[in-house]
């Protein structure tokens, strides 16, 4: 999250907290694009990732397990359980495998905020039309 | 001290390891110099690059380990010339260092026969990553290809060629027989006869006098007058030493090719070496990695040693050409001596023309010992019996039980690796001893990743590795450790423990569990472990207390995910059974929500291509009409298949379809370690297939046959006959037996089937605990099932029922009523399907 510089970023309202399960994700709809959206409530952390896996381009992140891997927080894709580092988007089952985009975001009360970069949208952009 | 290496292939790369692992960097001054491109690459491999691994997949070491190690390496520059009196090498590109030492790798060529017309366009020759990048870019012009040669490259190449969609591939052999130097006559035929069945058209007793085509290749002619058409050639009929840089400066060479070496591995000029497929030991040259890499560590040693002046501890003594390979996903193992005269020994051979088996074992004349064998279509015993033939361990007082295993009952005998001497080579590629894996496995390297790591062992053909696997669980177990058979990282305790612990402090979710006996946030792996002892323990509504997001995600959303990310929908259909009414209801809401139907193996109507948002609304339109969750999508009951039986069936003996229903209403919703998966015969036709099942039930004239432990699937294993002619009543009371001792103590993910074959004792041990109640706890088994019995809800019925978990069914959370726009569909006979993935 630290690599993508704070002045670029817009800032867009998700869902409320309580709609998402603890230990669990969501997807979540900005403009055209899915980002995946997981609680760990042991934690209170939040995190958000695309919801595309890159391994079979299937739209199933949020759909997946969560966990930890020697403490770093993970999702597992439901299709071939490849995991993902929710800290850092690499795939932490099989290193040949492209890394997910990671997106900061931020609580106000009980309101969740994704941050997208201009940049990053652009490059979605590309990623769903070539589906 | 200045060494110079002449080639970076797989040899000269093991050489430079070796040197800087005895020295340590910066110690000796390297320079190598390699013809081709690339450094070093895993040539073994080779024809796994049409296979899809790339350049870098097969490369031995990153350029940059090479600098790291203070090597300087010269790619694309051979050395041109050796000037031995000033002790000077110049490359091509002009070059010139000088050593104290010169280490001539310079490996093999392929051999190319002297037949006209091998530079038309279409040739190829199968060595380098090169040759295969000009095979692969002319490929797709050709749609039938040849291979001259049947050796072991050869195959390799033919197998390169259908990798590469060439699916008209022949394989022209000179001699008589395939693999002539490893295998015999029988066994050549059956592995011919094994990769015909697989589509290579293979021609032995061939020579090929002309390669026909104006630029282009399009035949072979052959001496008997035959002809071949063909769009491509690859030339794989042998090796060639690479030692015309050697000829030219004076070193011996031999009279079909070679650099003579002594046992040090010392041309004929004592500061320079020879090793790999270019050196000529004792008349021979060694085509395989494993003698080469033991070549470069004696040249390694001895160099160090002539450097600091000590006496050398290691010689070069000739090599064991045992080998073992999976040609075109047949295997093939030579070992020891594979062709012994019959008057110096004795062979046992046990061909099965049937599965495509041939195994030869040769025998000393007192039927003591092993000589050697060969093992075509099932090389698992290769690795013990190459270990009990250069060990001479004793063989059994029926030398035959080594192949055919014991007969007439008799406890398995023979050597595990316990048997085996400290010093036996395990992994003979790295040369690693039994001694050293045993060591490591002591100094607290615990698996194989880590032995891997240490030793270096199973890290180049990796044919070892099921024994080291064995060695580490033995040494384990000998060190009186326990081998903790744990569910991950967040949870030091067997599944079988986590079900006792669980039930005795009554937690009820995946959190309490994590809180009491784990650490961290839990994983994919623990999380639908523990889901599935709640459920087999309590049977709670699985997507309750909080449980939803530690559920499989499949358990998850009560549906299966198909390509796409759309569900598939099974409603259960006890024993195969259905109304007119209720297919009517089927087949209206498949069309109402344009869903593909298609029959199931297990005798139920299957739906594909839901959104997920639909599920809840699917659901409850199939609830209206009586049916209710299928539970295709858990670890849990799925069937109970029947055939018709005696309502209608002139042979059937019982009404197994209503028995079938009785037994599937009784354990519908029931989970467990793995899908469990039942069947009815009326009659010993046994038309319900009741014996590839977890358990399967058969009519008999007195009763009905309980057969426990089947499994289809990839490891299809028969089902075992637990009892015999049992009442209804009785034969439910061992279902019920069986099942609960199977949930309480099977390993996570483990069919009956595999559970059973882990089990000490077998069948015998299982029918003593159901039957006999030999361990006292039949009452108790039958008690925990009745209450899971008792407790059985439809969980798809809650969900439909509840509008807080309905709206858990939504692709989007903050645009619920939308569908995921990405799911895309095509048609396929009318129906739909989903559109491929990438």
């Amino acid at each position: 999250m630290s690599t993508i510089s704070s002045t670029a970023i817009t800032w867009f309202f998700a869902c409320k907290t309580t709609d998402v399960p603890h230990n669990g994700g969501v997807c979540i709809k900005y403009r055209d694009e899915q980002i995946a959206l997981f609680y760990f409530s042991r934690s209170n952390s939040w995190y958000a990732t695309q919801n595309l896996c890159p391994h079979r381009r299937q739209m199933a992140l949020s759909r997946g397990m969560t966990g930890t891997h020697q403490g770093e927080p993970k999702v597992a894709c439901p299709f071939h359980k490849k995991t993902f580092s929710l800290a850092d988007g690499r795939c932490i089952s099989d290193e040949s495998e492209c890394s997910l985009t990671v997106y900061p975001v931020r609580l106000e009360d009980d309101r969740v905020y994704i941050g997208v970069q201009t940049g990053v949208e652009a490059d979605m952009q590309v990623t769903v039309e070539t589906l | 001290m200045k060494i110079v290496v002449i080639g970076n292939g797989m040899v000269g790369h093991k050489f430079c390891e070796k040197i800087t692992q005895k020295l340590g960097t910066n110690t000796a001054r390297i320079v190598i110099f390699g013809e081709e491109t690339l450094p070093a690459y895993d040539r073994v491999h080779l024809s796994e690059y049409f296979a899809g691994k790339t350049a870098e997949d097969l490369s031995l070491a990153p350029v940059d380990w090479y600098a790291s190690q203070g090597i300087t390496l010269y790619l694309g520059d051979p050395v041109h010339i050796i000037d031995r009196q000033q002790k000077t090498v110049t490359s091509l590109k002009g070059i010139t260092e000088t050593y104290d030492f010169l280490v001539m790798a310079t490996g093999s060529a392929a051999f190319v026969p002297n037949i006209a017309g091998t530079d038309k366009k279409g040739v190829f020759i199968y060595r380098t990553i090169e040759d295969l990048e000009l095979m692969k870019s002319y490929a797709p012009r050709a749609s039938r290809g040849t291979v001259i040669g049947g050796g072991l490259l050869g195959l390799e190449a033919a197998k390169a060629l259908l990798d590469l969609g060439i699916s008209r591939t022949s394989v022209i052999e000179f001699a008589p027989r395939l693999m002539p130097r490893q295998i015999d006559d029988k066994g050549s035929f059956v592995l011919q006869h094994k990769l015909q069945s697989l589509g290579l058209q293979v021609l032995t007793g061939k020579n090929t006098s002309a390669i026909l085509g104006e630029e282009t290749i399009t035949g072979l002619a052959f001496s008997d007058g035959t002809s071949l058409d063909t769009d491509m050639l690859v030339i794989s009929a042998g090796i060639k030493p690479r030692d015309e840089l050697a000829a030219a400066c004076g070193l011996e060479t031999g009279p079909r090719g070679g650099i003579v070496v002594n046992d040090l591995l010392q041309s004929s000029d004592p500061s320079i070496y020879a090793v790999g497929e270019c050196a000529l030991y004792n008349g021979m040259i060694y085509g395989l990695v494993a003698p080469g890499y033991e070549m470069a560590e004696v040249a390694a040693t001895h160099i160090i040693a002539s450097y600091t002046e000590k006496e050398p501890v290691k010689s070069f003594t000739g090599f064991d050409m045992s080998t073992k390979l999976k040609l075109i996903g047949v295997d093939v193992a030579s070992f020891g001596n594979p062709f012994t005269p019959p008057d110096q020994s004795h062979s046992i051979v046990m061909e099965d023309s049937v599965s495509g088996v041939y195994q030869r074992i040769n025998v000393s004349q007192d039927g003591k010992y092993l000589l050697g064998g060969i093992l075509i279509g099932n090389a698992d015993a290769y690795n013990m019996l190459l270990q009990t033939c250069k060990n001479n361990i004793p063989l059994p007082a029926n030398p035959a039980d080594v192949l055919l295993g014991p007969r007439n009952g008799g406890a398995p005998s023979g050597a595990g690796v316990d048997a085996l001497p400290d010093e036996a080579v395990i992994c003979s590629c790295e040369s690693i001893s039994k001694a050293a894996i045993c060591q490591a496995v002591e100094a607290g390297h615990e698996t194989l990743d880590a032995v891997k790591k240490c030793t270096k062992a199973g890290t180049c053909c990796g044919g070892c590795t099921p024994m080291v696997k064995d060695l580490i669980t033995a040494t384990m177990k000998a060190q009186g450790k326990y081998i903790r058979n744990v569910v991950c990282e967040h949870f030091d305790y067997s599944r079988q423990e986590l079900l006792d612990l669980i039930k005795v402090k009554s937690l009820r979710s995946f959190d309490e569990a994590l809180d009491h006996y784990g650490h961290g946030e839990g994983c994919e792996v623990c999380k639908p472990v523990i889901s599935s002892i709640l459920a087999s323990l309590w049977n709670d509504m699985i997507l309750a207390k909080g449980n939803d997001t530690a559920q499989d995600s499949n358990d998850r959303y009560l549906a299966n995910i198909q390509k796409g990310g759309t569900y598939s929908i099974v409603p259960r259909i006890p024993g195969g059974e259905i109304t007119p009414e209720k297919l009517i209801v089927i087949g209206t809401i498949a069309k109402e929500y344009n869903l593909y139907t298609k029959i199931t193996g297990g005798q139920r109507i299957d739906m594909f291509g839901a959104h997920l948002g639909d599920l809840p609304a699917i659901w409850e339109a199939l609830i209206a009409a009586g049916f209710e969750s299928g539970h295709a999508y858990g670890k849990a009951l799925r069937t109970v298949k029947s055939c018709v039986g005696s309502t209608w069936c002139r042979f059937g003996l019982h009404d197994s379809v209503s028995y079938a229903i009785r037994i599937e209403e009784r354990y519908r919703g029931l989970r467990a370690p793995h899908k469990i998966k039942s069947a009815v015969s009326g009659c010993i036709r046994e038309c319900a297939e009741a014996q590839s099942k977890d358990f399967g039930i058969i009519a008999t004239e007195k009763g009905w046959n309980l057969y426990v432990c089947g499994n289809g699937g990839s490891k299809p294993q028969h089902a075992l006959l637990l009892a015999q002619d049992l009442d209804s009543e009785t034969c439910i009371r061992y279902i019920d037996r069986f099942l609960m001792f199977y949930i309480k103590t099977a390993d996570p993910l483990t069919r009956t089937a595999t559970w059973l074959n882990k089990l000490e004792g077998g069948i015998d041990y299982l029918r003593n605990v159901v039957v006999n109640d030999s361990l006292g706890i039949a009452e108790s088994l039958e008690t925990e099932m009745q209450s899971l019995v008792d407790s059985y809800k439809c969980e798809w019925k809650e969900v439909v029922e509840s509008p807080e978990l309905r709206k858990k069914f939504s692709h989007f959370i903050n645009a619920p009523e939308e569908k995921d726009p990405t799911v895309k569909f095509e048609t396929l006979r009318e129906q739909k399907k989903a559109a491929d993935w990438k």
